[in-house]
């Protein structure tokens, strides 16, 4: 197989201003990855299936990750003029001070592909998209049309991670309910008090014979004091 | 058919399952087949559209065994995953483990010792053997006979859990995978009964051979039904047996080495139409590699730990990076997706579920068949919900 490095001069031959990224694994599985911009993820990843050379007709795994807004802090040496009385003087002294500065990196979320080829025997290719935000802009191209293996797992992903693919044919839930909000496996995910509350006729029976119970027996429970309660 | 065939000219929407409009004879009826259905091997619904008797539109709904499980692992520490991972795919809990250790292994560049290797072969190879037997004993089931062939399975079955529970102390959640090796080292005895227990296989599978495969019955159900065809497969993702009933000869023991899979000598069956009998015949002749496999393991296994010493157990944390780690599970490719900040948890724990997965081409199999049919297909799939819905 091509080394990623290879692959990625080989997609910016074929692909022009595909803007791919050679992302670094720093572990000892050595896997490194390419991260595709979604305007010409769709273009890319059918130039990998239909390479002769490449062939990745085999789209093993996709998973989303989640990375969230992350505060870093810094320790900053800031200069700055100070006045300081001096033996009785008053004069102004250059300072140097610490100081630490917080400033939020914005999260992201990221859908890692894992590609094989069943032609050539070889593989695994890491590529991944990410999105610009974890709010409202969380749309990436769907690779549905050209690897039919991702269907189940892109819904998968926006199931539990809310990334839309834009151009999947059949984007639901999977693994949740269809009423169910939110997205269970991002980070900042916190459960619901009951996962299995929903309104039922019942409730409102039960309401109206309350309101009637309370209106019938004030009387009653004045006489009987709190124990009644 | 070699895959370098399948460059066939791609229409738009080849990978898609046609679109079939109701004949407008009848009245279509819909139909939810499961979740509480015994031909779904657990609680899984199948939505179909009915024109008459022919299926014309199949949604598979998921999720009623959802527990999160990936959620649940990367709040947990990496080995504190391991006996979670048995309970994925339930039947086969020592390739779950195998997978799981393999990933890890990966991330953290940990070697395994020689007996170690030894024993995952022989063991994976035994969890594939009782896996194929059942599943080939549920897929008679579901064409009607029911009990007898399973129970022929299920009596192997037994030896082969009976071997796991003697080894690991549980019959199906076994958690005896570790990062580096393996929890315990097998005994003579313990060998001895493994050797007795796949002498008898061999005959084991010509009997129920001897019984199946020219069934007249079998034959007629299974053959020619629910036909995949091979560039279809790949692009899927399909794996496992699945893929290979249709001709295409992928098999990770082969492809990727791992393990130490290369020093045996194993052919991988492949089929020619893609049926269901294709895939049934996949499976025994499966099941013969396999023992093939075993009779050279167990004679050759060495001595020596069962752990890599340097292996690190406490304080166990990974530098930060990614690895994705796959192995050919009975059902299909199992792969494991690790991503590490250098914590004691995993920061990202991916399962990539063969079953799920293999369920993809589910709709393109079954249209144009009927109900019972739809059933039959849906068995040779050969699924297990704890790892579809995770």
């Amino acid at each position: 197989m091509k080394t990623v490095e290879e692959i990625k001069a080989a997609i910016e031959t074929a692909v022009p201003g595909a803007g791919v990224e050679f992302v670094s694994n720093l572990s000892p599985s050595a896997q490194h990855s390419l991260r595709l911009s979604p305007e010409s993820a769709v273009a890319v990843a059918t130039f990998l299936r239909d390479d002769s050379e490449l062939a990745f007709d085999f789209l093993s795994n996709v998973s989303g990750v989640d990375w969230p807004d992350k505060e870093i802090a810094e320790k900053v040496k800031v200069t700055r003029q100070v006045t300081k009385t001096v033996d009785g003087v008053e004069q102004t002294v250059e300072e140097t001070v610490d100081e630490t500065r917080k400033r939020t990196e914005p999260g992201y979320l990221e859908a890692v592909y894992h590609l094989y080829s069943v032609e050539k025997k070889h593989g695994p290719l890491v590529i991944r998209l990410r999105t610009l935000d974890r709010g409202d802009k969380t749309q990436l191209p769907s690779l549905t049309p050209v690897w039919r293996a991702a269907e189940f797992q892109e819904r998968e992903v926006f199931d539990l991670y809310g990334i839309v693919f834009t151009g999947h044919p059949d984007l639901r839930r999977i693994l949740m309910w269809p009423e169910f909000k939110d997205h269970p496996m991002r980070k900042d995910y916190v459960d619901p008090d009951d996962f299995e509350y929903e309104p039922t006729p019942h409730d409102e029976v039960l309401k109206r014979a309350q309101a009637h119970q309370a209106a019938a027996q004030p009387a009653a429970t004045a006489e009987e004091g709190p124990a009644s309660a | 058919m070699s895959v370098a065939d399948m460059k066939l000219e791609r229409p738009a929407g080849w990978n898609r399952p046609p679109v079939i409009e109701p004949s407008g004879e009848g009245e279509l009826l819909e139909l939810a087949m499961g979740p509480h259905h015994p031909s779904t091997h657990g609680v899984f619904r199948m939505d179909v559209a009915l024109d008459g008797e022919n299926v014309i539109r199949l949604k598979p709904v998921f999720g009623y065994l959802h527990r999160n499980h990936e959620k649940i692992a990367e709040g947990a520490s990496y080995l504190a995953s391991m006996p979670y991972t048995d309970r994925l795919d339930y039947f086969c809990s020592l390739t779950n483990n195998w997978a799981y250790a393999l990933a890890v292994e990966k991330l953290v560049g940990q070697e395994v010792p020689e007996r170690a290797e030894y024993i995952r072969v022989i063991l994976a190879e035994l969890t594939r053997i009782q896996n194929h037997a059942a599943s080939i004993g549920f897929l008679i089931q579901e064409m009607g006979a029911s009990g007898t062939p399973l129970m022929y399975a299920f009596k192997e079955r037994e030896k082969i859990l009976d071997l796991f529970e003697s080894l690991t102390g549980s019959r199906m959640m076994c958690n005896y995978m570790r990062f580096g090796g393996c929890r315990v080292d097998v005994s003579a005895p313990w060998l001895d009964a493994a050797r007795k227990v796949v002498a008898g296989l061999s005959q084991f599978v010509d009997e129920f051979e001897a019984l199946l495969s020219t069934n007249e019955i079998l034959m007629a159900r299974c053959q020619g039904m629910g036909i995949l065809r091979p560039e279809l497969a790949v692009n899927a993702g399909v794996s496992g047996p699945m893929l290979r009933a249709t001709g295409v000869n992928y098999d990770i023991r082969k492809v990727d080495h791992y393990g130490i899979y290369d020093r045996f000598q194993f052919r991988v069956p492949l089929g020619d139409h893609g049926d269901i009998y294709d895939r049934y015949m996949v499976r025994i002749l499966e099941m013969r590699e396999s023992i093939k496999i075993l009779e050279q393991a167990l004679p050759q296994i060495p001595a020596g730990p069962i752990m890599d010493p340097k292996a690190k157990i406490r304080g166990f944390r990974p530098k930060p990076g990614e690895a994705y780690g796959r192995i050919e599970a009975p059902k299909g490719e199992l792969g494991f997706y690790l991503i590490s900040d250098g914590g004691p948890n995993p920061y990202r724990y991916r399962v990539r579920p063969p079953s799920l997965i293999n369920l993809t081409i589910l709709e393109d199999m079954c249209l144009g068949h009927n109900v019972a049919d739809v059933v039959l297909i849906f068995g040779s799939v050969d699924i297990v919900l704890g790892e579809v819905d995770r």
